[in-house]
């Protein structure tokens, strides 16, 4: 169907090719390229701020897409992920540090460490599931960041790893602008592959576990394979992430992956929607803005007469804890279904307008 | 060897684990009877031991009186809290139950934070003498309350869940809910008074282990530790709750005792339970008391 430039209104596919295509129409295929090719031209009218904020979104999205992967189309849950992408920050400072490496090389490796050792605390996701899995995945989130405060070798201990820029047949990414392409290009790169991954075999046998794993058993469906696979390419995206997190930074701490960065991940999808690769960068951003809009709305009341309050200019950065706590909690209460289930409805209401009973 | 040191380390280990005990106790209370898995445990112990602070330290009331009323408190917030968030998620799949407790632990860590800041807080004095000496060894007065408490508590729960007309109510909830709906439950009443309880209980530690060791956001960790002791008591055993809280209580410090003469590792009190909790899960996931989980096609 995508010789149409328009959605019909109705489901008329008449094969699994055309149930299947990533762009339902010419329409969206011309949109896509047009806004990665607009995206490319940012660096030219988007100052130093917003690009930050926009490679953070890279970073932070292809984590929060591998963690989609893992409970929203697997069904499984990880309160582990802020610690693989810290695993996965160091794992690439050390690849490169140590055994010298050249980063545009350590990055990918990175992935393929930090998702061995996915799979080896998945190990346990074969054989339980729901909440026995979300408290063992705590557990070795707490392990990971007490290796991480440990293991010297590795992540240099208290002090922290120091991670070389990226550089590529000797240029150096070491600015935000030139970063901002390596960051852009694998954002895209990953999620066309997420995309993909969850159009094949692979994907379906995920998304055939989440929907009922006795039957996608008795199909043929290897429940700990796949299982396991999950945790695996989740671990993965949480490796690449964190990588594309060290090199951009130059320096790396034990401090920041704790819980609260897995949390913050599982709001991220919840938020955009679990189950949908569009809505995992829908709620990326969103919960990249929110801080951002917090503390400029902080900012600007600090100047007015009435709103100069010091409880409220020192506490800022409590303010922006309880707003991720609060946000999380509206949206299970109020929008279960996340950000792209909103835009779902939007698009929906135009489509049948003015009939959109 | 240092018999000593190892003796005065599984006492500690024991008084600290029955606390463990009974902070499982309102999870797996929780749990039972609403299937919730409460993530927030630890900031009921947080706002509890805060507010009690601020009676006796602010307000300037009375132990007892202070003591009471923010256990009052407490019981009006955990309904509260049910009321308003909670109920909405009855029959949402897990991952939104767990994160909307997250979501609530992350708010009322950082609204405490805010109010009371991040420095440890101390109770004003509430007994003569610091610590009494048995059998030749410390025992800090408070940490004897703390037994005293939770053992009181124990009982009380006994007593409350075999010979109470409401006790009952709870255990048919907990076992079936449309027969104890059928024979004329009020099942939101029996969930509001679980979440009430629970964040009682829990308050009471908070506030005893505010006694001990200051009034400080590190109080929340405790919601985080409690759960190797479920998973090794049985996430539904309100008896395996206590015996995997004491056995996590003696464990990390009989860990730490090990790691200071011996392995010289470094932070085994805070993550030997898990290391524990993963060995459970991978060989026993049900627990010691826990009831196995059987499914039919």
């Amino acid at each position: 169907m995508s010789s149409l430039t328009m959605r019909p209104c109705g489901d008329f596919r008449t094969s699994y090719k055309q149930d299947n295509t990533i762009f339902e129409t010419k329409t969206i295929r011309m949109l896509a390229i047009a806004t990665v090719l607009l995206l490319c031209t940012a660096p030219l009218f988007l100052d130093g701020y917003f690009l930050t904020l926009c490679i953070q979104i890279s970073y932070l999205g292809i984590a929060a897409l591998g963690l989609n992967i893992l409970v929203g189309f697997t069904g499984q849950i990880s309160l582990g992920h802020g610690a693989f992408f810290g695993f996965g920050a160091f794992a690439s400072a050390w690849l490169n540090t140590s055994l010298h490496i050249p980063v545009f090389l350590s990055i990918p490796l990175a992935g393929f460490l930090t998702m061995g050792v996915g799979m080896m605390f998945g190990l346990p996701a074969a054989r339980i599931k729901g909440l026995y899995l979300a408290i063992a995945t705590l557990a070795s989130q707490f392990i990971i960041e007490d290796f991480f405060a440990r293991a010297d070798w590795f992540s240099g201990g208290s002090s922290g790893a120091s991670a070389e820029p990226f550089s590529l047949f000797g240029y150096a990414f070491d600015t935000d602008q030139s970063y901002y392409y390596v960051a852009l290009f694998a954002l895209v790169f990953m999620f066309i592959w997420g995309c993909n991954l969850m159009r094949s075999r692979d994907g379906r046998a995920f998304v055939a576990l989440r929907d009922h794993y006795l039957s996608a058993e008795i199909m043929g469906i290897k429940l700990n394979k796949y299982r396991l696979l999950s945790f695996g390419v989740s671990s993965f995206y949480a490796g690449i992430g964190g990588a594309l997190y060290a090199h951009y930074l130059g320096y790396v701490s034990a401090e920041g992956f704790t819980i609260f960065m897995s949390v913050q991940f599982l709001a991220m999808i919840i938020i955009g929607g679990l189950g949908s690769i569009n809505g995992t960068l829908m709620g990326v951003i969103f919960m990249v803005f929110l801080p951002e809009v917090l503390e400029s709305g902080v900012s600007v009341l600090s100047d007015t007469q009435w709103g100069n309050i010091p409880m409220v200019v020192d506490g800022l950065a409590y303010i922006k804890e309880m707003a991720i706590g609060l946000v999380i909690i509206g949206f299970l209460i109020f929008e279960p279904e996340g950000l792209a289930h909103r835009w779902a409805q939007i698009k929906n209401y135009w489509k049948f307008y003015p009939f959109s009973y | 060897m240092n018999f000593e040191l190892l003796i005065q380390l599984v006492i500690n280990g024991l008084i600290v684990g029955l606390l463990y005990g009974v902070i499982g106790m309102c999870f797996v209370l929780v749990y039972k009877s609403t299937k919730i898995v409460n993530f927030a445990q630890g900031e009921f112990l947080l706002i509890g031991a805060w507010v009690c602070w601020t009676a006796l330290v602010y307000f300037e009331l009375p132990f007892l009186l202070g003591f009471v009323l923010s256990l009052c408190f407490m019981a009006a917030f955990g309904i509260l809290l049910q009321q308003i968030v909670l109920r909405p998620m009855i029959g949402e799949p897990i991952i939104s139950v767990i994160m909307i407790t997250i979501g609530l632990s992350i708010f009322f860590q950082a609204l405490m934070k805010w109010i009371f800041g991040v420095s440890a807080q101390s109770y004003p004095q509430v007994f003569d003498q610091q610590s009494i000496n048995i059998f030749g060894l410390n025992i800090e007065m408070a940490y004897l309350m703390s037994t005293a408490i939770a053992i009181v508590i124990m009982g009380a729960f006994y007593f409350f869940f075999k010979h109470s007309k409401h006790g009952l109510a709870m255990r048919a909830t907990a076992f079936d809910q449309q027969v104890a709906q059928s024979l004329g439950i009020s099942v939101k009443n029996v969930f509001a008074m679980s979440w009430g309880i629970a964040a009682t209980v829990s308050a009471t530690a908070g506030i005893v282990l505010g006694m001990v060791n200051g009034v400080s956001d590190s109080l929340s960790i405790m919601g985080i530790k409690v759960f190797p002791a479920v998973i090794l008591g049985g996430l539904d055993s309100i008896v395996g709750a206590i015996v995997g809280g004491v056995i996590v209580g003696v464990l990390e410090n009989v860990a730490e005792f090990v790691d200071s003469q011996y392995l010289h590792i470094g932070n085994m009190y805070d993550i030997a339970p898990f290391y524990v909790l993963l060995i459970i899960l991978w060989f026993k996931p049900y627990g010691l008391f826990g009831t196995k989980d059987i499914e039919r096609i």
